[in-house]
């Protein structure tokens, strides 16, 4: 499957990427190559192969419904670009 | 022999005899540290005040005499990526300059109850993608053999460190190889544990269902006393497994007589590296010499594994990343409305690598591909992890080389990605099996670079490893070793 820069343009808007043209570029060459390496995988028959998400054979963890101490609000918010009235703050949504 | 110079095991018993006191041998060690750095340039941050704070308690403790452990009072480096309560985690990315965690990952928990001391956090590709630290957006560290080289990567200032006598061991982290491959071209010991086996609590995630913490040291005697601290379940990573734990120390000295030892022979592709070939067959006589029986084996579907490895990395890592939107942590750049600040913010604070990595990773989870690329690589997968469960039910432990040549040089490898993704060629399979894969040293090139001889075992099965790893090293004197700290 060959990858156009229009592809580029909008995986990088799917992973809010802002991208410029010399990066389309680029990326559409870098990516296309490492795509057709990936390809390989087409030589094998998975046909009848369960697909493995894990390496271990894990199940849900559950512990008991109990409050234990976690982090306060002022540490969780330490780190916040921009904080006020104990939230984060952002730009317009809508 | 200065102090900096020794083992953990060696300085271990000077600590507890009262030789030396931690806060002196901190002292030495950062002078040390200090002094090679602007050479080797392992550490985004120095934590001079915490190491010094820390090896006063260490000598609180070591006086008392109750509670020491053989890391008590022992310098070590911690990758950039493992969460340290209060002092800057940057994961070598733009992204967190600044980033102070409010919490401690587990395992730093557990060196801090051992009493270990943290000199510093050591530098890495950025978010841990890439195979020569290069990517790194703070600095490129140097390899200590020859300083025009590179020290491997992703953990590559934890390798750096312990090779240059920094520290004396380190923790890094391995999605593909990113302990291991800087192992082998630093000329230390690095293990990247079963998945499972240590818990990924604090660890920054690239790729959850790969990464894996693990230690790295001067000597294979120096990583198992790290195992017998990090290693064991944790309430607070869900896929951290509740296997007992064996003192690996103990289980480390036992004879090797009658192990046996299979040799893939996908892992020696024509054209390989003559002196890699060479040394790494000269390791396998030698453990023949020691008493292992020796099976030529195969693995397959092994020379999948790194376009499979593409994929499953890349998707894990671009749903991971999503979190870097500016909101809670980290870098923000202003933008008129929430996406243009999410799409700005992003664009500034990923460096090339990752960004192509994301991108790659959300081509294969978008609609239309997600079949082709990402269900495929999940079923290439499982045709992996069965060469293993197979291998394993014939030997003991597999031997191959950790990677296809020695150190190269800066850039050589930069333009072309896919060149950098083939260094991790021998190791990647390991982390999609999940099974434990450790590196130690096993020889030099003509040109004096280390090369480096993998042992894979079955899952949870470290203790085996340590096993052949020890009895080999101490029959050689490799690791014995030391860097030039010179440019060739």
């Amino acid at each position: 499957m060959a990858l156009s820069e229009k592809d580029v343009q909008y995986v990088a808007k799917l992973a809010r990427l802002e991208v410029t043209e010399q990066e389309v570029a680029k990326y559409t060459q870098q990516l296309g190559n490492i795509l057709g390496y990936i390809e390989e995988m087409g030589k094998l028959d998975t046909s009848n192969v369960e697909p493995l998400t894990h390496p271990l054979d894990m199940k849900n963890v559950f512990r008991e419904d109990v409050v234990v101490p976690s982090l306060t609000q002022t540490e969780v918010l330490s780190n916040g670009p921009e904080v006020q009235s104990g939230h984060f703050k952002v730009p317009k949504i809508m | 022999m200065e102090l900096y110079q020794k083992t953990i095991h060696e300085i271990a018993a000077d600590l507890k005899a009262k030789k030396v006191s931690s806060v002196e041998l901190t002292k030495a060690t950062m002078a040390h540290l200090k002094a090679v750095e602007p050479k080797v340039q392992s550490f985004i941050t120095v934590t001079e005040e915490v190491a010094l704070a820390q090896a006063a308690e260490a000598d609180k403790r070591l006086a008392s005499g109750s509670n020491i452990t053989p890391l008590t009072g022992v310098p070590l480096g911690i990758k950039d990526l493992l969460c340290t309560k209060g002092v800057q985690t940057t994961c070598a990315s733009k992204m967190l300059e600044g980033f102070k965690p409010p919490y401690n990952a587990t395992v730093v928990e557990r060196l801090n109850a051992a009493g270990a001391i943290m000199v510093g956090k050591t530098n890495m590709d950025e978010f841990a993608m890439g195979s020569s630290t290069e990517s790194s957006y703070y600095m490129k560290t140097k390899n200590p053999w020859n300083l025009s080289c590179v020290p491997g990567g992703s953990s590559g200032g934890s390798a750096s460190c312990v090779s240059a006598d920094q520290a004396f061991a380190s923790l890094g982290s391995d999605t593909g190889g990113s302990i291991r491959q800087p192992a082998a071209l630093c000329g230390i010991v690095g293990l990247k544990p079963t998945y499972g086996r240590v818990s990924r609590y604090g660890l920054i995630a690239f790729a959850s269902s790969l990464d894996q913490i693990g230690p790295m040291t001067k000597d294979v005697e120096d990583c198992a006393l790290m195992m017998n601290v990090i290693a064991g379940h944790d309430e607070k990573d869900s896929t951290s497994a509740n296997v007992a734990v064996p003192d690996y120390t103990t289980e480390m000295k036992k004879s090797i007589k009658g192990l046996k030892i299979g040799i893939p022979k996908e892992f020696f592709p024509e054209g390989m590296n003559p002196e890699v070939t060479e040394a790494t067959k000269k390791a396998i006589d030698q453990l023949k010499s020691l008493g292992a029986e020796v099976h030529e084996i195969s693995l397959p579907h092994s020379p999948y594994s790194l376009a499979a490895y593409y994929v499953l990395a890349p998707s894990e890592a671009s749903s991971n990343l999503a979190r870097y939107d500016g909101v809670r942590y980290g870098l923000r750049v202003p933008g008129e409305n929430i996406v243009e600040m999410y799409s700005k913010t992003r664009a500034a604070g990923f460096g090339p690598e990752v960004k192509r990595r994301i991108m790659l990773g959300t081509y294969a989870l978008s609609s239309g591909y997600y079949d082709a690329y990402y269900l495929k690589a999940l079923k290439v997968r499982r045709l992996i992890k069965q060469d293993y469960d197979k291998a394993f039910e014939k030997v003991d432990i597999i031997v191959t080389p950790t990677v296809p040549n020695p150190a190269f040089k800066f850039g050589e490898k930069t333009d072309n990605p896919l060149t950098m993704y083939l260094e991790d060629v021998f190791t990647i399979s390991i982390n999609i099996a999940g099974v434990p894969g450790l590196s130690l040293p096993c020889g030099l090139s003509k040109t004096g670079l280390p090369i480096g001889l993998q042992m894979i075992g079955k899952p949870f099965d470290e203790a085996t490893l340590l096993k052949a790893a020890y009895a080999y090293e101490q029959s050689t004197d490799w690791h014995k070793r030391k860097p030039s700290l010179k440019e060739n």
